[in-house]
């Protein structure tokens, strides 16, 4: 049972990640149907200028309390990563607005490798060492454990996806977003400038990436040039599970997601303990009776559920669990 | 012809898509004030003119609103100049409630005191729109989409307003609400271009018509005079 609540816990943080950059992919998806395939490398890039920032504050024996050093690097990062949300907006896909769609999508993947390279040059190709600097107590909940990091992520998480919420349902220009994905002719005719409500989106897709890319370095001690690819295909996942294109739909995903491959590590080493089986066991007696276990995979196939995940969805629910169209435009 | 100042002036407007000609060199104006109507067949290229109007699609020739050149206008500057367009099929945001259908209509405008008495005008003229103010506008039946698409309009407060096709796919009781909402909005002063296959309704509020034919304008005339025209009654009022 404390596995149980351990993978949960653990499962909820990765997945409030996940949900954060899911949203960069529905939000753009939902107004111009592209999935950005390099905004998992804006979570990177997130993570990467928090580590220098991060790194030069605290390593001069600076007066600055842990906390406020954090709070620096998140500030740096997000006006970093809208930037780079605008650029790739206006320099790589808006001059593809009306080009065939495949275009702008394979245009999305060569950003991605050029922004992996970039980072690649301007930091290091080795894992680099995201600093630990605010104490992270732990605490224990039913024979788990939680850390602060944890339950900061998880607040902080909520707390941007319910202002993301508010913004879109409430204020004038999140009501013109939403129209804009709905039918940016008729949008247009409304008086909205369909391009400043595209950027807005990727800059606010950007932002909410730079955040997930400092939890990314702080709940994981470490950034790589390359950590955003395999984040961002989860990541993507998790919008198309919700359904692509909707909000909810992107913040549940990416709970699900992180539940599912959390539990999934934790019980696939007891699952796939061939000495459990019972006509295996008896083929395996002999390791069996060595140590008692014989284990086909174990937690380092966590990766596997992300995937199975995605290709269940595409199988037997396209449009996702929330989602309600998906090939309208198509 | 008797407009002193037309607000809208239209001269030799060409449309193509890809490279088939839809409309070819049309002319036609609109006095402020007035109630005119395009009237013609499916394909007869009305729609492509109204699309052009509101610079959803290229077009050369000139195009005149307000005095002003059309031409080389992004779209979205048109409504703020008073010029707003209800499009065919109404296009209505369907996952957007009627109230923020509604705001979407006054989004170029900042007067919020305005926008709010405007809102309370537009709910007086279409009272369903006020019961159904927090539905999502997608589960609304199609005479109220029209209602809404309409009232989205006047949210603008337009001088000059574009109906496409008002009456397409309606029940006729409804056609005939809607009709009626139309020539209120006329009375209050509005000047309207109508477009419509309907041919004896849009003459019947209208002051004026042009009558469209394969992507140019066959005839105009003033309205009584379009409907005792032994042309038109044949072709499109189906005697």
């Amino acid at each position: 049972m404390d596995i149980f609540i351990q993978q949960v816990i653990n499962g909820l943080t990765t997945g409030s990640v996940y949900a954060l950059v899911a949203l960069g992919y529905t939000m753009v998806y939902g107004v111009i149907q592209l999935i950005n395939f390099a905004h998992g490398e804006v979570v990177m890039i997130g993570a990467m200028v928090a580590f220098s920032v991060i790194t030069a504050l605290a390593g001069t024996a600076s007066p600055l309390p842990p906390a406020v050093i954090l709070l620096a690097g998140v500030a740096a990062a997000i006006p970093a990563c809208m930037a780079i949300g605008y650029l790739l907006e206006r320099v790589a896909y808006r001059p593809l607005r009306h080009a065939p769609r495949l275009a702008p999508l394979i245009t999305a993947i060569g950003m991605s490798i050029i922004l992996q390279h970039l980072a690649l040059l301007v930091w290091s190709r080795n894992p680099l060492a995201f600093p630990q600097i605010v104490d992270n107590p732990v605490f224990s909940i039913g024979g788990a454990a939680i850390t602060g990091v944890q339950i900061a992520i998880i607040l902080l998480s909520v707390v941007l996806m319910a202002l993301l919420t508010w913004f879109v349902y409430r204020t004038r220009f999140g009501i013109a977003i939403r129209a804009t994905a709905e039918n940016v002719h008729v949008a247009s005719l409304m008086g909205v400038d369909a391009n400043r409500v595209i950027a807005a989106t990727f800059i606010i897709a950007a932002a909410l990436a730079a955040v997930a890319g400092v939890m990314v370095g702080t709940y994981y001690g470490i950034t790589h040039y390359t950590m955003g690819f395999m984040l961002g295909l989860k990541a993507f996942s998790a919008a198309v599970l919700g359904g692509i294109g909707n909000l909810a739909g992107a913040m549940l995903g990416g709970i699900l997601l992180g539940l599912v491959e959390a539990l999934g590590a934790g019980y696939i080493g007891e699952l796939t303990d061939m000495c459990k089986w019972p006509l295996m066991k008896e083929v395996v007696a002999e390791r069996c009776a060595a140590d008692g276990h014989l284990v086909l995979m174990g937690s380092n196939y966590q990766d596997v559920f992300a995937f199975l995940v995605l290709i269940a969805v595409l199988v037997f629910r396209p449009s996702g669990l929330l989602g309600e169209r998906v090939s309208e435009r198509a | 012809m008797n407009a002193a100042s037309p607000i809208l002036e239209v001269r030799d407007l060409h449309v193509a898509y890809g490279g088939i000609a839809a409309v070819k060199g049309i002319s036609f104006e609109v006095g402020t004030g007035e109630t005119v109507c395009l009237i013609g067949a499916n394909g007869a290229g009305k729609t492509t003119t109204l699309k052009a109007l509101s610079r959803l699609l290229p077009a050369r020739g000139t195009m005149h609103y307000d005095g002003h050149s059309l031409l080389h206008r992004p779209p979205h500057e048109l409504i703020g100049a008073g010029m707003t367009l209800v499009p065919e099929g109404r296009g209505v945001f369907a996952r957007l409630t009627v109230a923020e259908n509604l705001d979407m209509g006054a989004y170029c405008r900042n007067d919020k005191a305005e926008i709010a008495a405007d809102r309370d005008r537009v709910f007086a003229l279409l009272p369903r729109l006020k019961e159904r103010a927090r539905q999502v506008a997608g589960t609304l039946s199609g005479g109220e989409q029209q209602m809404l698409a309409i009232g989205r309009a006047l949210m603008s407060r337009p001088r000059l307003l574009l109906l496409d096709e008002p009456s397409m796919g309606l029940a006729p009781m409804m056609v005939q609400k809607v009709f009626e909402v139309i020539q209120s909005v006329a009375e209050q002063g509005v000047t309207i271009l109508l477009v419509e296959q309907n041919a004896r309704l849009a003459l019947s509020i209208a002051a004026r018509g042009y009558v469209m034919e394969s992507g140019g304008i066959t005839l105009t005339d003033d309205a009584p005079a379009l409907l005792a025209n032994p042309k038109v009654r044949e072709a499109y009022l189906g005697e």
